[in-house]
C-alpha cells in the first residue's frame, strides 16, 4: 500500500499527514506514507491541496480535511 | 426578536440606560453578534453545498474552451462559487494555464474569487442591507472582468515563470461525491470557517460598538466623509494589509458609516481588504515574474479607487 499526501507545506497538509499516520496505525496496516511537496508532482493529481492519493488514486482534495473515520474508509476502499 | 433579546439583556437585566454610551454600545454589540452568527451559520452552509458542485477541476474544464471576453465574464462569475484559498493559488494557476485558458481569463478568476466571497457578502447584507451587498457583488464581478481583459490585452505571457509552461498536468479526476457527502462537506466547511473567524467577528463587532457609542460623528465626517477627496485613497491603502479579515472589518466600518463615512469609500475599503494581499503576492511569485505581479496589483488597486470615487459621486 502506498499513500501520498500532496501539499506544498501549508498547515492543513501537515495535519493531513498526521491524520494519515494515525489512520494506518489504527488499521494496523503496512503502508508507506510519502509527503509530496513538488508542485509538478502534485499537479499530476489535483489543483486543490492538500490531497490524498492511495495506490495512485486520488481520494481527497482540498479543505476541509476528512475526519479520521472517513480517512480510514478511504484507505480501506483501496486495499 | 433578536432586538428584543438585546434590549432585555442590556436594559432590563443589566439596568443600563438606553441613552448612556455603555448601554448603547452593549445593546449594539449583543444584537449584531446574534444576527451575524445566525446569518453566517445558515448562509455559509448553503453556499458550501453549492460550492461542492464546483470543484476547481470542474471550473477549469468549463473555462478551457472559452475565448477571451466571454471567458472573462464566465471566469469572474465562476470565481464566486469555486472554493479558493490563496494557499492553492499556485496549482490553480498552473492548471488553468496548462488547460489553455488565456492569461487574462485566469486573472479574472483570481480577482473575483477572493473578492466576491460569501463572508464579505453575508456581513454586508447583515449590516448594510441587500442593496449594498448586491452593489458590492456586481461591482466586484465587473472589476474582475475588466481587470482580466486589460491584463489579457497587455500580452504579458513572457512574465509567467518559465517552468509553468513546461509543467505537464495529469488527467485530473474529479472525486465524485454523493449528495450526502456534499452535505457533510458543507457541515465541516461551516464548522471550520466559524472556528477560524469567530474571534475576528466578536472583536470587530466590539470595536464597532465602541465606535458607535463613543466616537463623535464630526470626526468621522471630517476624515472619512464625502468631502474629503483623499478618503478613498487612504481607505484603500489601509485595507491592503488587512487581508482576509473582512469578517472583522465590516462591523467597524458599519459603525463608521453610521457616523458619516461615505459609502463609496466603504466599498473601496472592503474591496481592498478582500482583493489585494501581500501574502498572495508572495505566493504568486512562484508562478509570476515581478512585472506581472506589479501590473496585476496596480490594475486592481486603480480599479478599486475608481469604484470608490464613482460611488461617492452617485450614492
Amino acid at each position: 500500500m502506498e499513500i501520498k499526501v500532496l501539499g506544498p507545506g501549508c498547515a492543513n497538509c501537515v495535519k493531513l499527514e498526521e491524520l494519515a499516520k494515525t489512520a494506518i496505525k489504527e488499521l494496523a496496516m503496512d503502508a508507506k506514507i510519502e509527503k509530496v511537496s513538488d508542485i509538478r508532482e502534485i499537479m499530476k493529481y489535483t489543483m486543490s491541496t492538500p490531497g490524498l492519493v492511495v495506490n495512485g488514486k486520488l481520494k481527497h482534495s482540498g479543505k476541509p480535511l476528512p475526519g479520521i473515520e472517513k480517512l480510514k474508509a478511504m484507505i480501506e476502499e483501496e486495499v | 426578536m433578536l432586538k428584543q433579546f438585546a434590549d432585555y439583556v442590556t436594559f432590563t437585566l443589566l439596568k443600563l440606560q438606553p441613552t448612556s454610551h455603555a448601554g448603547d454600545a452593549l445593546n449594539f454589540f449583543i444584537y449584531d453578534t446574534l444576527k451575524i452568527f445566525l446569518l453566517l451559520t445558515t448562509i455559509v452552509f448553503v453556499v458550501a453545498i453549492i460550492r461542492a458542485y464546483f470543484p476547481p477541476e470542474k471550473t477549469k474544464k468549463i473555462l478551457s474552451h472559452k475565448m477571451e471576453y466571454i471567458g472573462n465574464v464566465m471566469a469572474a462569475l465562476l470565481g464566486i462559487v469555486t472554493p479558493f484559498c490563496s494557499c492553492s493559488a499556485v496549482p490553480l494557476f498552473i492548471g488553468f494555464v496548462e488547460a489553455g485558458i488565456p492569461l487574462g481569463v485566469t486573472f479574472s478568476f483570481l480577482i473575483s474569487s477572493p473578492m466576491v466571497n460569501e463572508i464579505a457578502l453575508i456581513m454586508l447584507w447583515g449590516l448594510f442591507g441587500w442593496k449594498i451587498a448586491l452593489i458590492y457583488t456586481g461591482t466586484g464581478v465587473l472589476l474582475a472582468i475588466a481587470s482580466g481583459m486589460v491584463i489579457g490585452r497587455l500580452k504579458m505571457e513572457r512574465y509567467v515563470q518559465d517552468y509553468v509552461w513546461e509543467t505537464k498536468v495529469g488527467n485530473m479526476e474529479i472525486v465524485q461525491t454523493s449528495f450526502r457527502e456534499k452535505i457533510e462537506y458543507a457541515r465541516d466547511y461551516t464548522t471550520d470557517l466559524l472556528k477560524k473567524i469567530w474571534p475576528y467577528v466578536i472583536i470587530g463587532i466590539g470595536l464597532g460598538g465602541i465606535v458607535h457609542g463613543y466616537i463623535p460623528a464630526e470626526l468621522v465626517v471630517k476624515y472619512a466623509g464625502r468631502d474629503n477627496p483623499f478618503a478613498v485613497l487612504v481607505a484603500v491603502l489601509i485595507g491592503i494589509p488587512l487581508y482576509s479579515n473582512a469578517a472583522g472589518m465590516i462591523p467597524v466600518v458599519q459603525a463608521l458609516v453610521g457616523k458619516g463615512m461615505a459609502m463609496g469609500t466603504v466599498l473601496a475599503f472592503m474591496m481592498s481588504v478582500t482583493a489585494i494581499s501581500f501574502p498572495e503576492a508572495v505566493i504568486l511569485k512562484n508562478v509570476l515574474k515581478m512585472p506581472l505581479i506589479l501590473t496585476f496589483f496596480g490594475i486592481v488597486t486603480a480599479g478599486i479607487i475608481i469604484v470608490g470615487y464613482l460611488f461617492n459621486a452617485i450614492l
